[in-house]
Formats: structure tokens, C-alpha cells, sequence
């Protein structure tokens, strides 16, 4: 009955569906999957103690990370195994899997240290995970995305985690200040980054990129306002992401205000997320008009590493200058792109992947010195660290000197990296800033290693400082000044292998640049044999 | 004019017949009754009892989640629906992904509803 | 002719609208200018023969997101309007008019300079499918959600997923006491407050100081509060500003 029925109304003409090549999702999918049952288990059972969460989170993160591993293999197997699937959707090259394993480290790392946070701070458990996990699937969609669509949608499902992440610790007022302020521009910034999806789409026909790539390579445009004017708008969001001049005025309330394992997030895969997007869209497909969208990069660039580095000196809040460090190391970030070339991207790519470790144990070590409340950052709170704890101020020395750039640490080869890929693009002005930048940001982390070691010693102004009303329960172990800090063991074991990471592939970088150097982007349309078992 | 939009030409006839039906109504009855006000007849109706307050009085917050919720499920719909218009097009594989896709999102509401924010309080 | 006079209507609807919604000063209006501003969309949508996209305009813009402002208009309170005469960054407003003309000339002469040469190639908008069969319009919108955009059609499930938890996460009552804000950041703020009441209270002379109170209440921390919980809204209000609240 009902057939007929059907059968009467219309020809049924099946679709024909995409092919779906499940291996290359498999990241995703675990990722994206554990946030999903980490979310049923959470409303299921109804308290368990926040270390499971955290260790599971852990896990799947480490999962994540592994699961990249024979994908890897495939994809350099042969010079031409980079694909797509699922209509050309999702990528499948080098880039997409050495991001992929960037976030899914800087998620199981930010998880080791949100840990003791929780704990210290009594907040209640495994929404935290699930946001950063979900956050991080997010992440790894932007870093497959091969459509602008799709890159929007894992843009957004990773900004608006972050949000909620950035106002998760309820009991304090800046947490919610800096949730709602970063939701409010960023939510601005994602509109223009929509509107610059409209007008490409309106310029080139189609949203994929393969297809915009074909199709600008194929046709001289009569009128290329409309593609120039996406490009702006997509430059925008982007740029707002990364926290790039002069996008970057929240960047710094909120860092203050977020809970320092999520900062430590959203500095490191944020960041690694916003730039797959750059370095897929521009780079790669927009590769012909570089003469149109790299003189912006240069003068963002140029922005960002004098304005990071700056006002980075001026600040007297260690957490607010590490988030203006962070808009510095987005300029360094910056002129990799700006080069626009394979040693460019390769610059950046060892860099995201190094700056993640760095920048996760410096947020590492606010997130277990910041005391109840995770208000202690001044650095008058920070003078004598090396007498409560000498591990955690000498792991902070490794990371600062690494963000400074000291040879033998990770930071000097990836500053190395993009200032000589500027350079073999001939952009010498722009190398000369990034270096004049490096040295004065280097000043800033002095200061603070300096207040560390060898400021410990004036009590008096800052046991005045530390009986603050603000800070209570702190005060006893300030006023002591030799108080030592208790290290929570997930945040030790986390700090510890970031500091690991730093040194050692700081003496031997050998096989990050390696990987690196395998991992590009690119743009290929799904192999013929796929295409014909869809259709 | 296309045919398209002329069969949009309906609505509008219709929205403005219900326009114009309301004005002429109410403004038929202001012309037609005496208009003596008085204090208590200004008063806001609030079913026989004593209106306290203004009449923007702050909702609690509860409200606005319901409302998320809502706008949530909302734009479920919306692609529920070009999906329900032609079912049988799509065959098992649209099935599929639109049971992966609701099932996701019923996971979200089973969360809401554990954590307590289905339940006025 | 028809289309053009529809165009002209709507547009006008539109724009009333638009303006509207910044140029209302109780909120509640501005939300019901919204309301026009979406319905003149939707019919726009109709005459481009987008007639799925005009109803989704209906049913999820005007019928939920505007509700969704409105309940928050009602969260704060309609009564507590910010003083929009005080610039929180000096010369603000003239930088943010000037920005704003800039880009709207260079969006019009974008649009209008490219015109239908932009690629001479092929029309990348226009109807849908062929118009032939019924419903062409959300055919061929769930013949793509299924073949080119699977993909995102699942991610979106995700993001509305993850919508759902932060709603949670953020509405959830907090148990404990709020933290404490550190003295300094509570200076700024209360000096900041003070500052806000004396201008308001300068500028208002003839209206009741308490009017000025009232008004000043709502806008120092509104931002917090549509973020948080009723209760801790009031806590922090009275954290923030000395017991203001």
C-alpha cells in the first residue's frame, strides 16, 4: 500500500552518495566520538572522581595521536597518496595528520594539567574534558578541511567550546568576563569570516577548494573584486583566531581571565587550528593571487610581532604577558606564511608543533603557581618561585628561554625556521623586524626569569602584596616565602614532558623538522578508483 | 510576474485581509464606544489581583535556557525537513547519517536532562 | 515589474528595520524591529525563489532566535538601559562611524563594480535545480546536504551538540562562594562605576538621581550575568560594586 502510494508519487532516483574512505577519518572519529561517550558517561553516572575523566581523556587523545600513525605511513609511502574523501570534503596529506597529532598532544596535555586545577579549584569534573575534546575535534576538522564550508563548521565547533572552556570556572568573576568577551568578538569574527565564504563562493561557484583551485587556475577572472573581497573578510576571522594584530584585543583579557589549563588550549591548538586554515586556504588555494594576499600578511605580520612584543614588556601580570608573547609568536607564525613557499609552511608547522610544548608548560607552570584561585600572577607573586619550588621555576626557565628563542631550545630552530624562510622569499625588511622583535621580547622573558631566581629576597613589599584579601589563603604560604608548591602529578608529568620536548629536540631537531619537512598540504581531488566505487 | 511569485500572491492577500480586518475592528470599536477612564479601569489586568511591579519584571534564567534548547532543536529541524520531503531518494544511507545525526544531538539532551535542566526548580 | 516593486518594498521594510533595531531605545523594540528586518528577509528569499531558505528564516530567525534575544532582554531586566551617551574609549563612536562608512562604500563598489562580468564563465548563484518539479528548491538543498556537504551535515550535529552542553555549563547553579576579585582589578572596576554614575548624573540633572542609579545597575554587569547563574549574578554585582545591587 504504502509502496504504491510512493511508487505513484514521484520516480525514486537514488542519489549517488559519496564514498567514504573510513581509515582517514579514523582521528576524528575517535577524538570526536570520545568527547560524544565521555558526555553520555558523564550524564550516566553521576560523580566520579575527576582523575578518571582526565585520564580517559588522556587517553583518547593519545589514541587520536596514534591512530595517525599508519594513516602517516600511507600518506608518504608514495609521493602521490595525498587524496580526499567524502566528495572532496576531507583531506588526506601530510599537513591535516602532523596538525591532527599537534591538537590531540595539546589536548592530552592541557587534560594532565586541568587535572590538579579542578581538584584545586572544586570544580565539578568532566564537562571540562568534554568541551576540550569536542574543541579538539573542531581542530582536527579545520585541519582536514577541503571545503569552506567545513572548515567553518570545525572553526566554530572549536571557537564555541572555547568559549564555554574560557567562563568554565564559574566561582570567578574574570573566568565569566573572559568567556563572554571572547564569545562576543569572536562571534563577530566568525560572521566575517562567513560573509567572506559568501562572496568566494559568489566569485569561484563552488565552496570546495579543489574546485575554487580548478577553477581559478582554469578562468581569468574580468573582475576579481569579489574573490579579493573574501579574501579580506576569510583574513579576518582567521586572523582573529590566532590572535593576529590588529585582531588580537581579546586576547589578552581573556588569557587573564580563563582558567590557565585552557589557556594553555587555546594557545597551543587554537592557534595550530587557525593556522591550518590560513596555510590550507591561502597558500595552497589561493596560491595564484599571492601578490594580492601576501603584502596583508606582511603588514599583519609586521603588526603583530612589534605590538606582541611591546606592550609584552609594560605588562606586570605574568599571565597577560605571556598572552601578549603569544600575539608575538603569532607574528613569528606570520611570516612563515608570508613567504608563502613549501620551506615556509614547513617553518610554520615546526614551529606550531614546538610553540605548543612551550607554551602548554609555561601555562603549565601559571596553572600549578596561580595558588587557589589561579589569581596569583603578578610578578611580584612570582619573585622567589625558585625558593618554593626550584623544578617549576627551572622548567619555566627552559620554556621562557625557548620562547625567547636561545639556541639549544625548540623556540631558536622554529624562529630560525620562518625567519630564513622570509628570507629565501626575499621579504628581508619583514625578517629584520621578526628578528628586532625576538630580541625585545627577549628582555620580557628575562624579566621574569630574573624575578624568578633572583628577587626572592625583598619580603616586605610582597608580603604586604600577598595579604591581599584577594588571596587569602595563599597569604600564609607567601608570607613564608619558602612555602614549597605542591605539584599535582599530572601537571608534573605534563610539565615535565613539555620541558623534555624543548631541550631535547632543542639539541636535535632533527626529527620534528623531519616530519615537518613530509608534512605539506595538498590539494587532490579523490582518485579516479574511489570515484567509481561512488558511483 | 512568475508563477512562482504569484502563488505567494495568496499570502499576501491573505496577510492583508488580517491586517485590515484588525483595524477595522478595533477601530470601529474605539469609534463606536464611550471612552470614561478611570484610574482603577487603567490598571493592568492581572486576573483580578492587584498588579505589583512594573510590567517588565526580570525573568529567571531558566527561561533562557529552555529557549537555547529550543533554537537548538529548532535547526534540527530545518534539516530534518528537506530530508523528510524526499525520504526515499536518499535510501539507507540517508538513514544512516540522519540517525547519526539526531542520535548525536539526543545524546545532548539526555546530558540537559540528567544535569537537571529539564526540571523547573 | 512585480519583482522589482517586491524588491523595493521589502528592501525599505528591511532597512526601516535595521535602523530600527539600533535607533529603538528599549530594547524590546529593538528585538521587534529585528523581527521585521527578518520577515522582509524572508520575503526577499521568496522573490529570489529560495522559498525553504524564506521559511527557515521564519521559523528559526524570527520564530526562535528573536525569541531567544527576547528572553534575555527579559533576563536584564527591560528597565535597566545602558546609557549609550557615555563612550567607554573616548572618540569611539567617531572611529567606529568613520570604519563603518569606509567599509560600506567599499562593500557597494565591490558589489556593484563586479556586477555579472565577474567571471564570465558560468553563473555560480541562481535558481536551484530545474524548475520543472515541485519542490525543486529543498530537493536539490537535501540532495546536497547528503552528497557534497555530508560531511559538515554531521559536524553540525557536533557544534549543535556542544551548544547544548555549554548552555548546561553555563546556566548550571554554582555550588560555593564566588571567589573574590583581586584588589586591583576591583579598583578599576569601581572606579570605572563611579565614573560612569558621575557622567550619567551630570548629564541627567533634571531626572532623579536614583533613575541614574537604576540605569548604571544593569549595564556594569550585564556581560556577567547573562553568562551565569541568577544568584551569582547578584553576588557578583554586590562584589563588584560595594552592595549596589
Amino acid at each position: 500500500m504504502l509502496q504504491t502510494l510512493l511508487a505513484q508519487q514521484a520516480p525514486i532516483e537514488a542519489i549517488d552518495t559519496p564514498a567514504i574512505d573510513w581509515a582517514i577519518l579514523a582521528p576524528l572519529l575517535v577524538m570526536a566520538v570520545g568527547g560524544i561517550l565521555m558526555l553520555t558517561f558523564a550524564s550516566v553516572l553521576k560523580r566520579l572522581p575527576s582523575s578518571v575523566w582526565s585520564v580517559a581523556a588522556v587517553v583518547i587523545s593519545l589514541v587520536t595521536a596514534i591512530t595517525v600513525i599508519p594513516l602517516w605511513m600511507r600518506v608518504t609511502d608514495t609521493a602521490n597518496s595525498a587524496t580526499s574523501t567524502l566528495a572532496g570534503a576531507v583531506a588526506f596529506d601530510g599537513f591535516s595528520l602532523f596538525l591532527t597529532v599537534v591538537i590531540a598532544l595539546s589536548v592530552a596535555l592541557s587534560a594532565m594539567l586541568a587535572d590538579g586545577y579542578l581538584k584545586r579549584e572544586g570544580l565539578e569534573g568532566p564537562e571540562l574534558f568534554v568541551l576540550l575534546m569536542m574543541s579538539a575535534s573542531g581542530g582536527i576538522i579545520m585541519s582536514f578541511a577541503n571545503d569552506l564550508i567545513v572548515l567553518f563548521i570545525g572553526l566554530e565547533i572549536l571557537s564555541i567550546a572555547v568559549y564555554v572552556l574560557a567562563a568554565m570556572h564559574t566561582r570567578k568573576l574574570q573566568s565569566q568576563e573572559a568567556g563572554i568577551k571572547y564569545f562576543v568578538l569572536g562571534a563577530f569574527s566568525s560572521a566575517f569570516f562567513l560573509y567572506g565564504i559568501a562572496m568566494i563562493y559568489g566569485a569561484t561557484g563552488s565552496t570546495n577548494l579543489i574546485d575554487i583551485k580548478n577553477f581559478l587556475s582554469a578562468t581569468v577572472l574580468a573582475d576579481d573584486a569579489l574573490l579579493l573581497a573574501g579574501f579580506a573578510l576569510m583574513l579576518v576571522g582567521l586572523a582573529f583566531k590566532v590572535a593576529a594584530v590588529p585582531f588580537h584585543f581579546w586576547t589578552p583579557d581573556v588569557y587573564q581571565g580563563a582558567p590557565s589549563p585552557v589557556v594553555a588550549y587555546m594557545a597551543s591548538a587554537v592557534k595550530a587550528a587557525g593556522f591550518a586554515g590560513i596555510i590550507r586556504v591561502f597558500v595552497l588555494t589561493f596560491e595564484q593571487y599571492r601578490t594580492d594576499w601576501q603584502p596583508v600578511i606582511y603588514v599583519l605580520a609586521i603588526l603583530t610581532l612589534l605590538t606582541g612584543s611591546f606592550l609584552a614588556i609594560v605588562q606586570t601580570d605574568v599571565k597577560r604577558m605571556l598572552a601578549y608573547s603569544s600575539i608575538s609568536h603569532a607574528g613569528f607564525l606570520l611570516v612563515g606564511v608570508q613567504a608563502a613557499t613549501d620551506r615556509g609552511v614547513n617553518a610554520v608547522l615546526f614551529y606550531l608543533a614546538v610553540y605548543s610544548f612551550m607554551v602548554i608548560g609555561s601555562f603549565g607552570v601559571l596553572t600549578v603557581a596561580g595558588g587557589v584561585g589561579d589569581n596569583a600572577h603578578t610578578l611580584d607573586d612570582y619573585k622567589g618561585l625558585s625558593k618554593r619550588s626550584p623544578m617549576l621555576a627551572f622548567a619555566m626557565m627552559i620554556f621562557l628561554f625557548s620562547q625567547a628563542g636561545v639556541p639549544l631550545t625548540t623556540g631558536f630552530f622554529a624562529k630560525f625556521g620562518v625567519i630564513s624562510a622570509a628570507i629565501d622569499a626575499r621579504s628581508f625588511w619583514l625578517a629584520v623586524v621578526a628578528m628586532i622583535s625576538a630580541v625585545i621580547a627577549a628582555f620580557l622573558y628575562l624579566k621574569v626569569i630574573v624575578a624568578m631566581f633572583f628577587a626572592g629576597d625583598d619580603d616586605h613589599g610582597h608580603g604586604a602584596d600577598a595579604e591581599d584579601a584577594a588571596d587569602a589563603s595563599e597569604a600564609d604560604a607567601d608570607d613564608a616565602g619558602h612555602e614549597p608548591i605542591d605539584i599535582p602529578l599530572g601537571a608534573g608529568i605534563a610539565i615535565g614532558v613539555c620541558a623534555l620536548v624543548t631541550v631535547v629536540f632543542g639539541i636535535w631537531p632533527g626529527p620534528i623538522d623531519d616530519l615537518a619537512r613530509e608534512a605539506l598540504p595538498r590539494l587532490v581531488a579523490e582518485s579516479s578508483a574511489f570515484l567509481e566505487i561512488g558511483n | 510576474m512568475s508563477d512562482f511569485l504569484r502563488s505567494y500572491l495568496t499570502v499576501a492577500i491573505f496577510g492583508g485581509v488580517a491586517v485590515a480586518l484588525v483595524g477595522v475592528l478595533l477601530g470601529l470599536g474605539s469609534f463606536l464606544r464611550p471612552s470614561r477612564p478611570t484610574a482603577t479601569k487603567t490598571m493592568a489586568y492581572e486576573s483580578g489581583v492587584d498588579p505589583v511591579g512594573d510590567m517588565w519584571s526580570q525573568s529567571n534564567i531558566r527561561y533562557y535556557v529552555f529557549a537555547l534548547m529550543f533554537v537548538l532543536f529548532d535547526v534540527e529541524a530545518v534539516f530534518i525537513f528537506p530530508w523528510a520531503m524526499r525520504l526515499e531518494t536518499y535510501g539507507y544511507f540517508g538513514l544512516v547519517e540522519m540517525a547519526i545525526f539526531i542520535f548525536i544531538l539526543v545524546l545532548g539532551l539526555a546530558y540537559a536532562w540528567r544535569k537537571g535542566m529539564l526540571k523547573w526548580v | 515589474m512585480v519583482e522589482i516593486i517586491v524588491f523595493a518594498v521589502c528592501a525599505a521594510i528591511v532597512l526601516v528595520g535595521a535602523v530600527g533595531v539600533i535607533a529603538a531605545r528599549n530594547p524590546v523594540h529593538s528585538a521587534l524591529f529585528l523581527i521585521q528586518t527578518l520577515f522582509g528577509m524572508a520575503v526577499l528569499f521568496i522573490s529570489l525563489e529560495a522559498h525553504f531558505l524564506a521559511a527557515v528564516q521564519v521559523v528559526v530567525y524570527a520564530g526562535a532566535i528573536v525569541i531567544l534575544f527576547l528572553f534575555v532582554i527579559m533576563l536584564l531586566g527591560v528597565d535597566q538601559a545602558e546609557d549609550l551617551n557615555i563612550e567607554p574609549i573616548v572618540g569611539q563612536r567617531f572611529i567606529a562611524f568613520i570604519v563603518g562608512a569606509a567599509t560600506f562604500v567599499l562593500m557597494v563598489a565591490t558589489l556593484a563594480g563586479s556586477s555579472d562580468a565577474i567571471t564570465g564563465q558560468r553563473q555560480a548563484t541562481g535558481p536551484l535545480g530545474d524548475e520543472l518539479t515541485d519542490n525543486n528548491n529543498v530537493r536539490e538543498l537535501a540532495e546536497a546536504l547528503f552528497t557534497d556537504y555530508v560531511f559538515a551535515f554531521e559536524a553540525t550535529a557536533i557544534l549543535l551538540t556542544i551548544a547544548v552542553v555549554g548552555a548546561v555549563v553555563l546556566a548550571k547553579r554554582t555550588s560555593g562562594e564566588m571567589l573574590p576579585v583581586p584588589q586591583n582589578t576591583l579598583e578599576i572596576r569601581e572606579a570605572d562605576y563611579q565614573a560612569r554614575v558621575d557622567a550619567r548624573a551630570a548629564e541627567l540633572e533634571a531626572n532623579a538621581a536614583a533613575a541614574a542609579e537604576a540605569g548604571e545597575d544593569g549595564s556594569a554587569e550585564a556581560s556577567s550575568a547573562a553568562a551565569s547563574d541568577d544568584d551569582t549574578a547578584d553576588d557578583e554585582m554586590a562584589d563588584a560594586e560595594g552592595g549596589d545591587a
